[in-house]
């Protein structure tokens, strides 16, 4: 396959970047998208050039470390994960926009990485589940109805990729908040600190710069992992109940 | 609890999500109202002079009007606040734009920041026209409303101002009220195509019987 690459190019987070463009031939439809970008990286080296900067680790679709805004779309044109998009979904002679995730939580580090800290510090606001340390408790010691057990696992399944804030008109990170705070709030591991951790979570979130939300739909139509819309309505009924028992 | 409610984001969408399903209540009541102008001008003036008295004698007359109005300027000023705070807030969050552009969101959805100004300027013109009389087209008469309507919409720029905005307001009604829903945290996955279907079934309802009038006196039926 041959193709036409329009890429964002940025030298570090202090500088302007821009879109730069490439041809990139020889290109085999098995191959995924992060592996063409090693080979236009390849080709980069040879003439000298910067390699294109970009987000990747476990190339497995798990880790949530890979990113990129392709064609206007978070991970590319299928559901799933940059880094388990393939070639073949794309014709030859494409011409394919590639950008960084775009929010002013996310700032640009360099070309398509962009620094997803805020993400941790959401997470760090939940704060821990009281539950003992020590020897593994007795699997049935803690039952858990299995509509909760699926609910919480859907939910968990969130690799915090950012994709919902790369989406979302307004670089929301709700339906990212949500499925953590859903995860553990359903569980009874995690009712002790059902009520703070949605407070702190959201707040947080609102400190980190993301936006609201409107209910545009686009974050749950990008994430790979299919984590619902309606997961931000469960986090508003959890926050409205929190506000109401919490005296903060 | 006031203070972190207001500062938060989700809490200032639950403010939007509350005071837009009262003044979705408020128009259901009203294109209800509106209706008795197909009964002829005695009933429609009388349902006017009706609307002064109401609650009498527990109420003064006036009060219960009074109390009607005030619910609802506190309700669309709050409204507008929060969503010029939250528009505001939600562009800074996204400060560089994508070069691939790519439209996918419903109309609806995207018009609701401009339709929302539409309506806030046509609620302005139209409280003017009708209830102070301030711009009224031709002699204004207080206790005549009958007589009032039929002059604006004998009018070409009255019957495009008030079209205009009832098809933003459908538009707003249609998004509005299914995200209220998931604002306040009632919708479920159960749920959602009751509240779809009740969302696009309110639109649609009260933007026909609202643009019938301006329809019917054009046509004569009205006169
Ligand atoms: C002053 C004029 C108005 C402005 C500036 C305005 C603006 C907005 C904006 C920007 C939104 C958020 C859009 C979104 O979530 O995508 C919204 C939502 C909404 N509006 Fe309005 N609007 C106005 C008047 C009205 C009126 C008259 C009604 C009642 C019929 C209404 C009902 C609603 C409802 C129910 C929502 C959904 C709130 C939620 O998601 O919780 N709005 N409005
Ligand atoms: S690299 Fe791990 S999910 Fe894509």
């Amino acid at each position: 396959m041959k193709l036409n690459l329009r890429v964002w190019r940025q030298k570090n987070a202090e500088t302007d970047g821009a879109m730069a463009s490439y041809e990139l031939d020889g290109i085999s439809p098995d191959m995924s998208f992060l592996e063409m970008l090693d080979t236009l990286n390849e080709e980069l080296i040879v003439s000298g050039e910067e390699p294109v900067a970009f987000d990747h680790d476990c190339r497995e679709g798990i880790c949530g470390a890979c990113s990129l805004v392709i064609n206007g779309d978070a991970h590319g044109p299928e559901r799933t994960t940059t880094c388990q998009l393939h070639m073949r979904s794309f014709q030859d002679g494409d011409t394919i926009d590639i950008e960084p995730w775009r929010a002013s939580a996310f700032p640009v580090i360099k070309d398509l990485v962009v620094d997803r800290t805020a993400f941790d510090r959401v997470i760090q606001a939940g704060g821990f589940i009281t539950a003992p340390t020590g020897a593994a408790p007795e699997a049935h010691a803690t039952p858990v109805p299995k509509p909760d057990a699926d609910l919480a696992f859907e939910h968990a399944e969130c690799i915090g990729c950012g994709a919902c804030v790369a989406a979302c008109p307004n670089g929301a990170a709700m339906l990212f908040t949500s499925a953590k705070v859903n995860h553990l709030n359903v569980l009874p591991q995690g009712a002790p600190e059902r009520e703070t951790r949605v407070l702190d979570m959201v707040a947080q979130m609102d400190e980190e710069g993301f936006g609201g939300c409107t209910l545009a739909g686009e974050c749950a139509t990008a994430c790979p992992k299919g984590i619902p819309l309606m997961s931000i309505t469960s986090m508003n009924k959890e926050w409205l109940r929190a506000t109401r028992k919490s005296k903060r | 609890m006031a203070r972190s409610f207001w500062d938060s984001t989700v809490g200032k969408k639950i403010v939007m999500g509350v005071t837009g399903l009262i003044m979705i209540g408020y128009l259901v009541v009203h294109m209800m109202g509106n209706a008795k102008i197909f009964f002829g001008a005695d009933d429609f003036n009388e349902y006017g002079h009706w609307l002064r008295v109401v609650g009498e004698p527990f109420l003064h007359r006036m009060w219960g009007l009074w109390i009607a109005r005030v619910v609802l300027l506190t309700s669309v000023i709050l409204h507008a606040v929060c969503a010029y705070q939250l528009s505001r807030r939600d562009i800074k969050a996204r400060p560089q734009k994508y070069v691939h552009k790519k439209a996918r969101m419903s109309y609806a959805t995207r018009t609701m920041r401009w339709g929302g100004v539409i309506l806030g300027l046509f609620i302005v013109w139209h409280i003017l026209d009708l209830t102070t009389g301030t711009v009224h087209p031709d002699g204004f008469e207080d206790g005549k409303p009958y007589q009032n309507v039929v002059d604006t919409f004998s009018t070409w720029y009255g019957n495009v101002i008030y079209i205009v905005a009832m098809l933003a307001m459908g538009m707003h009604v249609r998004h509005g009220f299914w995200s209220a829903a998931q604002t306040i945290g009632v919708g479920s996955r159960t749920r959602e195509r009751v509240l779809k279907a009740t969302a696009n079934g309110l639109a649609l309802i009260l933007t026909v019987g609202f643009i019938s009038v301006p329809v019917a006196v054009m046509t004569g039926v009205v006169s």
